[in-house]
């Protein structure tokens, strides 16, 4: 069997399914206390005093506030904005903000002591909503409340406009989506000496290695990252962890012994970041024959309270903003603005989503509106090989847009597997989303980053291979070990994947931005290779049978390595100050056509039909790839349909399962995912990043059929039957 | 259920609702503490820890715990069975899945104390690596799971709808596994590994 286009098993299947595998809540080190962390529950004001209740037995539990830090009081991300712990004379900037920690040698007692700690604060008044943070009467940040703007122009939108026979605007919002992933966020913190150790539920391990080492002022072997089995992170777990290892490491410290911190669910899902709410206002010019002349899009993300990655997640949004399609005049325009929310963070798709939404919204209108074929007025518009994207990139291979297109329509040519809906008042839609999703980190990030994999030979004959590229479920670790292996000429079973641990791997870079495959695969492959040859000459200059790895192990004084550093592809070029350029290495394509059948009595939605063609240059195990491909689209049909953050006064009002729904095995729809493969010269075997561009379209496709389906513009996400009420009846938001 | 004449506790069965409200289908077989025992009968344990015996995985264990500890806390924090996951505490995600008297239902909704000499499965008690119990087996060939946190509940809810049922429709397995959630939206591939043990495992 060939290593690669093959679907062996998973190699962390076994313990999973039989409950072995051990996840940071099932290490039970002997003696540990359990950490609870004293949150504000106030959105805005300042910290006057934190009073321990005088009538309460502190004896057995150790209490942390800002004045316990030595070092600066910062959790270490992009911009240094966010305390560790909001200090006395501080401000509370959003609920449930951490400001003291207590813990203790049992959870009760923890959970109990945490409800002795009083809080004294002044309120002040809050931002909550994007139109509040613009108008910037009350100021959270800066002079205007921008964290961070972006602007892109190509051609000239004034000349575009004037042209245009036809110009359609829209606005158009999506709320905040919770990650939940279905193991909370957790860490378990110790120290010896001066050298902090910990393990915990972690996509980035060397992001939390940077954080802790800034917050205690220590030198890198001081910091020991180690990732436990994870439960899912879907980007909720890129740079929460921080936060939460800052507060197990500082209880860790003052009581001289190791602390557990696991989040309850209500915590995790009142506390933590989730997808940005957005608003975006989209314009857009064309011709009576379709052709598309000028755009002009302005998107603002709701960043809560501190910057965080949320001029990261505005840039990915920005820069997806203009989608497949050739236009020759544009201009988008980004800003993240400071609310007092929780900051939203990072979540699969990364911004992409939401200006996804807003253009193809736009295009099904705009299709509408010459009375077009949806698929027609696409492919009329679309990009082909040599086209320039708004920030000027030339295509320059691996455009897959006839591909995904012609897969889809195939598709839909043939019967679906669902069965339909069945009821006296049902009516029907069919909607498109046609999109791109850009590979890897934006523009001249992969050179800063200089991600880097060890590939190790084993005592035991194996190879090993050293990355901080985390398995969070998405089978990095298959993945790695069938492109190592490929790569060195064996089978999948003699490579190994170290569990990632900042003493042990070389910073990979983050596990983020459907990276890991495409980028950290590439240098896998490559490590792998050289490795191989390592071996074969060692073998060769000392006498011994190079198939015998075994003896050249034993042989060999010290172990045979070798480490590839990430190089980008050459004629990448890409310049912050303008924001031009080549924006991503390369693009992955896709459609997604849904039906819906639309109950007119409970305004419930049913997804009849999901047919979803995704370009991923060349699936490396294509059983896993498909598996990603049907969670991000049931995740996009959730954030779509279903799933909604309830903010009131900056609390998050559904912190739990039960009101906090997500899809269940009833909701989720028969998928149609297919794999299309046009390969990228860069990536191994031809892979692109295939983790979040299934995230970024459904959505627009479920709006555009319920459009269709009910005549009304479904301009704002979620759609659940209350907003689907609203708008019948003619209420804008 | 009978009476347990041992803690002095009688039980009663919680009607399903209607509509089954899927996200707690394991209440469906629950029974859960009477609320209206007389106290002069019962001999009342707690509010401090006590001893208390359960029947796992074939295996009489005692653990010392307060009346309000859940089996699942039990499983976890004082038996060291940690297959069983603490996710929501609330009954609506399933990833505690285990079977009372051969029943899916959540450890995180009864308490130690009401299943005292009841028998109990976990996951530890249905198959290990080196020797799976088919279903595992068929998850693992189907790619069944992905970050795997929701998978020994998942496993138990299809272990034991195959048990009532070696022959379920897909309708019926998405029934089975309502209570389940999987965030990595791993439902297709769950039908396919129950399909595959269903028709004798290829």
């Amino acid at each position: 069997m060939p290593q690669v286009g093959t679907s062996p098993p998973r190699v962390d299947g076994l313990a999973k399914v039989t409950g072995a595998a051990l996840y940071v809540d099932d290490i039970q080190p002997p003696g540990v206390l359990f950490g609870r962390t004293v949150r504000s529950t106030v959105p805005y004001a300042r910290l006057d005093a934190i009073e321990l209740d005088p009538d309460f037995d502190w004896s057995q539990v150790t209490v942390v506030t800002a004045a316990d830090l030595t070092g600066p009081n910062v959790i270490a991300l992009i911009v240094d904005d966010q305390p560790a712990l909001v200090p006395v004379g501080g401000t509370i900037r959003h609920v449930d903000e951490a400001v003291a920690l207590v813990a203790a040698p049992s959870k009760p007692l923890a959970e109990e002591a945490r409800k002795h700690v009083r809080l004294v604060t002044s309120p002040l008044e809050p931002v909550f909503s994007i139109e509040d943070a613009l108008e910037a009467k009350v100021l959270l940040h800066g002079e205007d409340n921008v964290f961070k703007r972006f602007e892109i122009n190509k051609g000239d939108i004034a000349v575009g406009f004037a042209e245009a026979e036809i110009v359609i605007e829209g606005t158009y919002r999506t709320g905040a989506q919770e990650q939940m992933y279905i193991e909370p966020q957790g860490v378990i913190a110790s120290w010896e000496g001066e050298t902090v150790r910990l393990i915990g539920s972690i996509q980035c391990p060397y992001y939390v290695h940077k954080a802790l080492k800034a917050l205690y002022v220590l030198a890198d072997e001081q910091v020991i990252v180690t990732q436990a089995v994870t439960g899912g992170g879907f980007g909720g777990k890129e740079e929460y962890p921080s936060m939460i290892s800052a507060h197990a490491t500082l209880l860790a410290r003052k009581a001289g012994q190791t602390v557990k911190l696991v989040y309850e669910r209500d915590e995790d899902v009142a506390a933590t970041t989730k997808r940005h709410p957005s608003r975006t206002i989209h314009r857009l010019g064309f011709m009576k024959d379709g052709t598309l002349l000028a755009a002009e899009v302005d998107v603002v993300i709701d960043a809560g309270a501190y910057a965080t990655l949320s001029e990261v997640v505005l840039s990915r949004a920005v820069l997806h903003a203009g989608g497949p399609y050739k236009i020759p005049h544009v201009k988008i325009v980004g800003r993240a603005v400071a609310t007092n929310h929780p900051p939203h963070g990072a979540f699969r798709g990364f911004g992409a989503p939401q200006t996804t939404f807003a253009y193809e919204r736009q295009i099904a209108k705009a299709a509408q509106a010459v009375g077009q074929d949806p698929f027609v007025f696409r492919r009329h518009n679309m990009y082909h090989l040599g086209d320039v994207t708004a920030t000027g990139q030339v295509l320059r291979e691996s455009v897959a847009t006839e591909e995904v297109l012609d897969a889809v329509e195939a598709a839909l040519a043939k019967e679906g597997p669902n069965p339909r809906a069945e009821g006296d008042s049902l009516k029907r839609g069919r909607g498109v989303a046609f999109y791109n999703h850009g590979a890897g980190f934006t523009g001249s990030g992969e050179e800063r980053l200089k991600g880097q994999a060890t590939l190790a030979l084993l005592d035991d004959g194996r190879f090993c291979v050293r990355s901080s590229s985390t398995d969070i479920g998405q089978g990095a670790q298959t993945t790695f070990g069938q492109i190592a292996a490929a790569a060195a000429g064996i089978s999948p079973d003699q490579i190994v994947v170290a569990q990632p641990s900042t003493d042990n791997v070389p910073d990979s870079g983050p596990t983020v931005a459907s990276r890991t495959c495409m980028v950290v695969g590439h240098v896998v492959g490559q490590a792998a290779a050289q490795l191989m040859e390592q071996v074969q000459a060692y073998a060769k200059a000392n006498d011994l049978d190079p198939s015998d790895r075994v003896a050249v192990a034993a042989h060999s004084p010290s172990e045979l390595q070798a480490t590839v550093t990430y190089r980008p592809p050459p004629g990448i070029v890409w310049d912050d100050q303008t924001y031009s350029g080549d924006a991503y290495p390369v693009f992955g394509w896709a459609c997604c056509v849904v039906d819906v059948a639309v109950d007119t009595d409970t305004l419930e939605v049913t997804i009849e039909r999901c047919v979803h063609a995704v370009d991923v240059g060349k699936a490396i195990n294509p059983r896993i790839v498909q598996g990603q491909i049907e969670g991000g689209t049931l995740q996009a049909l959730g954030w779509a349909l279903w799933e909604s953050v309830l903010y009131e006064n900056g609390r998050v009002l559904n912190q739990r399962m039960t009101n906090s729904i997500i899809p269940t095995s009833i909701e989720a729809p028969e998928l149609e995912a297919i794999l299309v493969e046009v390969p990228y010269s860069h990536g191994p075997h031809g892979a692109k990043g295939v983790g979040e561009i299934p995230m970024d379209g459904p959505a627009a496709a479920v709006a555009n059929a319920i459009e269709q389906a009910l005549g009304i513009a479904t301009d704002e996400l979620p759609l659940l039957p209350e907003t689907l009420d609203r708008l019948t009846r003619g209420g804008g938001k | 259920m009978a009476p347990d004449s041992e803690s002095g506790f009688s039980r009663r069965e919680v009607l399903a609702t209607a509509g089954g409200a899927a996200a707690i289908a394991g209440l469906a077989h629950g029974a859960v503490l009477a609320q209206e025992a007389p106290k002069g009968k019962i001999a009342w344990r707690g509010p401090s820890a006590g001893k208390v015996r359960l029947k796992i995985n074939g295996t009489e264990r005692t653990v010392n715990v307060e009346p309000r500890t859940t089996l699942l806390d039990a499983l976890r924090d004082h038996l060291d069975l940690t297959g069983s996951k603490r996710v929501c505490d609330r009954g609506a995600c399933g990833a505690c899945t285990v079977w009372i008297e051969g029943r899916p239902q959540n450890a995180c909704l009864l308490l130690a104390i009401e299943v005292e000499g009841v028998p109990i499965t976990t996951i530890e008690g249905l198959g290990t690596p080196e020797r799976l119990h088919p279903v595992q087996e068929a998850f693992c060939q189907e790619d069944a799971l992905q970050c795997g946190f929701c998978t020994p509940g998942m496993v138990m809810s299809c272990v034991a709808l195959l048990k009532s049922n070696p022959k379920p429709s897909s309708q019926e397995t998405r029934e089975a596994i309502a209570g389940n959630l999987c965030r990595c939206g791993t439902y297709p591939n769950v039908l396919s590994a129950v399909e595959r043990v269903a028709r004798g495992g290829k």
